[in-house]
């Protein structure tokens, strides 16, 4: 695939020190701007991979929508005493052991090289992309999207009934 | 299809953008006061037109402070974010046939992303300003524009699904017999008020609302940084004009007159439009703004959108 390299490496490396600066800074604020850069970073490989319907989405929802929400919460809330807390949680051993598993997947899988991993039969027209992936969605993949939309549904009523638990 | 002359067309919609957004400075405080029953600007050179360079240079001369209390690396950058985004999305608006930086596929999506990572400029100067009226600013400035983005893109797909395509210059070439304003009048009602809300003008400008935030989002800026938001500011006024032109009146396309000329006849009208509703509009309390947003703004987008997937289905078979 005719990958320019000088562009992977930097958005790459976008993603990964957005990811770090998100996990090791101190301002909640300066770790929601390096989250945004890592989604930033992302949204540039999808346009890499020529997936740009998946780039345009990747930047309106997670950039433009959730990031802003994070933001918004963290701006109304005084995360000051939060900051003086203790950082670990009790369980941090999971997540840890969580992180462990799949990095010893994605290492395996890495060593195993390309022929350990099944790829998609390239399109036969790369470019304009966006009606295959629809037709995809809404035809073979109906069931499972459907069902992620009515997970959706349950999260936003479970939200509801939780902010107006005092009010009913 | 790309330009065949890339580096002009960037070259020459980034000089014809910027200049025509300090030449509105201009026009609208004398469209304003003409409308307000006053003079406006009229003493510096004829027209009072050489008011815009007297204005420039004295910003530019302005002393470039930085409060000593505030984030300084995000109040640096918070400018910036503005202007780079919206001048982001000019290079997907086609002016003319051939006369586009980058004829992207998904040239809508892109516009809709570049004008949702915007809101991050007023987010983050109101936050890194650490003052009071400017937080109000910035919290007001994220509520906002997350609720009206998301009609803002809904009340678009209407003129996608009778397009068939995202791409801006497939759009203009379907309007051929009928401009989508037509089928689409509601999406372009919505449109209009989501682009207004975009640009955070008069009748949505809660972000800074003088009266009441002193200057909100923008508080503790001067010198040229505030000149940045200011530019901003009239460059999405002229990119919202851009879209309306380009979605729903056909582009470039007219009678007699050349392309370039019939588009920047329309884009000027509807610039003219948003300043007269400045001119005229009060602005709503936010709770109002909120809840026109969601509970009537939204419903109508999505009978909008259910109701075109119908007929065009329905015309087809």
């Amino acid at each position: 695939m005719p990958i320019d390299p000088l562009f992977f490496w930097a958005f790459a490396a976008l993603t990964l020190g957005g990811a770090l600066l998100t996990i090791t800074l101190r301002s909640a604020v300066h770790c929601a701007i390096a989250l945004i850069a890592s989604l930033a970073g992302v949204a540039g490989l999808y346009l890499l991979q020529k997936a740009e319907f998946l780039f345009a989405v990747q930047i309106v929802l997670y950039i433009g929508g959730i990031m802003v929400l994070f933001l918004f919460v963290i701006m109304l809330v005084n995360l000051d005493a939060a900051a003086r807390e203790r950082q670990f949680h009790k369980r941090w051993w999971a997540g840890l052991a969580a992180t462990l598993a799949t990095g010893a997947l994605l290492i395996y899988y890495l060593a195993k090289g390309a022929s350990g991993l099944r790829a998609a039969p390239m399109p036969a027209q790369p470019a304009g992309n966006t009606e295959q992936l629809s037709d995809l969605l809404f035809s073979e993949y109906l069931l499972p999207f459907e069902l992620v939309s009515l997970l959706l549904l349950v999260a936003i009523v479970g939200s509801v009934i939780m902010a107006k638990k005092r009010i009913v | 299809m790309t330009s065949p002359y890339p580096i002009l067309s960037i070259l020459g919609i980034l000089i014809v953008t910027l200049t025509l957004a300090a030449g509105l400075i201009w026009l609208e405080r004398r469209l304003l006061a003409l409308w307000q029953d006053r003079y406006g600007p009229n003493r510096v050179g004829p027209f009072g037109l050489l008011q815009v360079l007297a204005d420039m240079i004295k910003i530019f001369f302005k002393e470039d402070w930085i409060p000593p209390f505030a984030d300084k690396a995000v109040f640096v950058a918070a400018p910036a974010i503005i202007v780079v985004t919206v001048l982001m999305s000019f290079a997907v608006v086609p002016v003319a046939p051939g006369i586009i930086v980058s004829d992207l596929d998904v040239g809508l999506l892109f516009v809709l992303a570049m004008s949702s990572l915007g809101v991050y400029s007023v987010v983050l100067a109101g936050w890194s300003s650490d003052n009071k009226y400017a937080l109000l600013g910035g919290v007001r400035a994220a509520a906002q524009m997350l609720s009206y983005e998301v009609f803002m893109g809904l009340s678009l797909m209407g003129v996608v699904l009778l397009a068939g395509s995202f791409n801006l210059t497939a759009i203009v070439e379907a309007q051929r017999n009928l401009w989508f304003v037509a089928p689409q009048f509601l999406g372009f009602v919505l449109f209009l008020i989501a682009g207004a809300a975009e640009t955070r003008r008069l009748p949505f400008d809660l972000p800074e609302a003088e009266s009441e935030l002193i200057a909100g989002f923008h508080s503790e800026y001067s010198g040229m940084k505030f000149g940045m938001f200011f530019v901003g500011e009239y460059l999405g006024v002229i990119l919202i004009s851009c879209l309306i032109t380009i979605l729903f009146f056909g582009g470039w396309l007219g009678p007699v007159l050349p392309p370039i000329v019939w588009f920047l006849i329309k884009v000027m009208f509807f610039i003219a439009f948003f300043i007269l509703m400045r001119a005229a509009l009060p602005r709503p309390r936010f709770d109002q703004l909120m809840s026109w947003g969601w509970k009537l703004m939204l419903p109508l987008a999505l009978a909008n959108l259910l109701i075109t997937g119908a007929v065009v289905l329905a015309w087809r078979s």
